[in-house]
């Protein structure tokens, strides 16, 4: 278990968390710009808002 | 690619959305009151009439607390309750639930308000309530939490809508923000005192962390969910890029939990600590850039909108001082401007525009939308909307501009050192400097009041001319394209 003892000091896991991290966020961009059909599939949600649109509901001869 | 086919009769909870959208709207104009109010306490000190309850020192959090909590709060319950139905095409899952929300909510900011015009305060910024307050956030919040990710639970649509991704991160950040923050021991049941659990400089690291991720996911993550269901629903066409929210979202979030040690800057926080937080405050530019110009893109090719239509007017004039302030913030954040800006009326004038500038009129915006719609009628007077939209960016701009002339002249005069190395100004010298910018910030301040006014005058009369039936999906079946 002495191993544990690697991640108490500073001077370890600040660059670790680094490399963790900056990792995780390239991992992020590349899954979302990396691929064109999945980045079609994905620019397809921004239609969501308008899939129920109440406007036909709304009273016109209100005000 | 899979289609899923959504019923379309499904009856939403839009009586919740009345509530929360009416109180945003009535403690928006106590709040923002309250503010004027003790601005020209600073210009005018006799309106202390010495009543200790209205005090600057208790009226302040009392304005704090209105307009972030019960305005902003209350405006975020409504916009999420009303978007995560929307989009999900689900009825809350609890009506109850969500009427707990309601209640507790209100009580909870009335409560707040009342213990700190009678002196109680457990002096932490933006986190003033005394615990048994506390409590009640807490219940409230775990509620709203199990209503949010129950409806998102029960969807239909088998995507979730990025707007729901801001609120969920916000209502999980200000839980762990809320019961971290807020760990105390009561002197005894009975006893609105309470002590702190932490101490020195972890308490004041704890604020901290709290403070600005209250800005961060309270004031900017949800009102950001807020953003991108109505920007694009107002402009009538889809957000610029749905990719760029994906990785907006994930940076911000991501970010905003390391910088609030710049608030801490030369004190004795570790050296560390500090050049990190202002170091992940420069890189937050990068993500709050790339939201706001993807707000505002949304509006390529349909910009004369901005000319025709008040309600747009607010949401990208929000979006601008969005950018404005979280391109001002990084710049506090550097060590050495902040050597400069810090206990000055500098900070004052970048919250400010922030929370008028953005928050409120990106508010504004979306209840106009939001208000004509749950009570299935047309706004009131869509005239009165554009006086609100002047009033509203006159004021703004008049207490910025006064705030950042007001600091910076009290930064330089703070750190001005005469031939012999004595300090060349005493304090009540600085003070007696800011007067007149104090009358302009008062000024600026009743002119965001009195549109206010009419934003309430305006949705009341709506509401008045509304019918209170139930909104239904036009009928129909709809095709959705999912996961």
């Amino acid at each position: 278990m002495g191993w544990i003892y690697w991640f108490s000091s500073y001077e370890h896991t600040k660059p670790l968390a680094l490399v963790i991290l900056f990792v995780t966020f390239v991992g992020i961009v590349l899954y979302v710009y990396g691929n064109k059909k999945r980045g079609q599939k994905l620019e397809s949600y921004k239609n969501i808002p308008f899939l129920d649109d109440d406007e036909t509901n709304m009273r016109e001869d209100k005000k | 690619m899979t289609t899923t086919e959504i019923g379309s009769n499904e009856q939403y909870n839009f009586d919740i959305v009345r509530r929360f959208s009416f109180t945003a709207v009535l403690w928006g104009l106590i709040g923002m009151s309250i503010g004027v109010w003790i601005a020209s306490e600073l210009a005018w000190p006799f309106l202390n009439f010495d009543i200790p309850y209205i005090t600057f020192s208790r009226f302040r959090p009392a304005h704090t607390t209105t307009v972030i909590f019960g305005f902003g709060g209350s405006a975020l319950f409504a916009t999420s309750y009303y978007i995560v139905q929307r989009t999900c095409q689900a009825r809350l899952v609890s009506d109850f639930l969500a009427n707990f929300t309601f209640w507790g909510w209100t009580a909870a900011i009335a409560l707040a308000d009342v213990s700190y015009m009678l002196g109680y305060t457990q002096s932490r910024e933006y986190a003033e309530m005394e615990w048994p307050i506390d409590i009640l956030v807490e219940v409230v919040w775990v509620a709203y939490m199990a209503v949010f990710i129950g409806t998102i639970m029960k969807r239909k649509q088998p995507h979730i809508y990025v707007a729901n991704w801001f609120y969920l991160s916000f209502i999980l950040a200000t839980a762990l923000l809320h019961t971290f923050n807020n760990l105390a021991i009561p002197i005894s049941l009975f006893s609105m005192k309470s002590y702190s659990l932490f101490a020195g400089t972890q308490d004041a690291m704890t604020q901290w962390w709290y403070g600005h991720n209250a800005v961060g996911f309270f004031l900017t993550a949800a009102f950001l969910g807020m953003m991108y269901y109505f920007v694009p629903k107002q402009a009538g066409r889809p957000i610029y890029s749905y990719r760029l929210s994906i990785v907006h979202f994930w940076a911000l979030s991501f970010l905003y939990m390391w910088v609030g040690a710049h608030h801490l800057h030369w004190t004795a926080l570790p050296d560390w600590t500090s050049t990190l937080a202002a170091t992940f405050s420069i890189m937050l530019l990068l993500p709050s850039w790339g939201g706001m110009i993807n707000g505002i893109m949304t509006l390529s090719g349909a910009w004369d909108k901005l000319r025709t239509d008040p309600v747009m007017r607010f949401l990208i004039v929000a979006l601008s001082f969005y950018g404005m302030s979280t391109f001002e913030g990084p710049l506090m954040a550097l060590k050495d401007v902040n050597a400069l800006s810090h206990y000055t009326d500098w900070t004052v004038g970048h919250v400010h525009s922030g929370a008028l500038g953005w928050v409120a009129m990106v508010s504004f915006g979306s209840l106009y939308h939001m208000i004509p719609r749950i009570w299935n009628t047309k706004i009131w007077s869509e005239k009165l909307i554009g006086i609100h939209f002047w009033l509203a960016t006159i004021g703004v701009l008049l207490y910025i501009t006064a705030m950042w002339i007001s600091g910076i002249t009290q930064g330089l005069m703070w750190r001005a050192f005469d031939q012999y190395g004595n300090l060349q100004y005493s304090f009540v010298e600085s003070v007696a400097a800011m007067h007149p910018l104090y009358m302009m910030r008062a000024i600026g301040g009743m002119f965001y009041v009195s549109g206010m006014l009419l934003m309430v005058i305006n949705v009341m009369m709506t509401i008045r001319q509304g019918n209170n039936a139930p909104v239904q999906v036009p009928s129909g079946n709809l095709s959705v394209a999912g996961a």
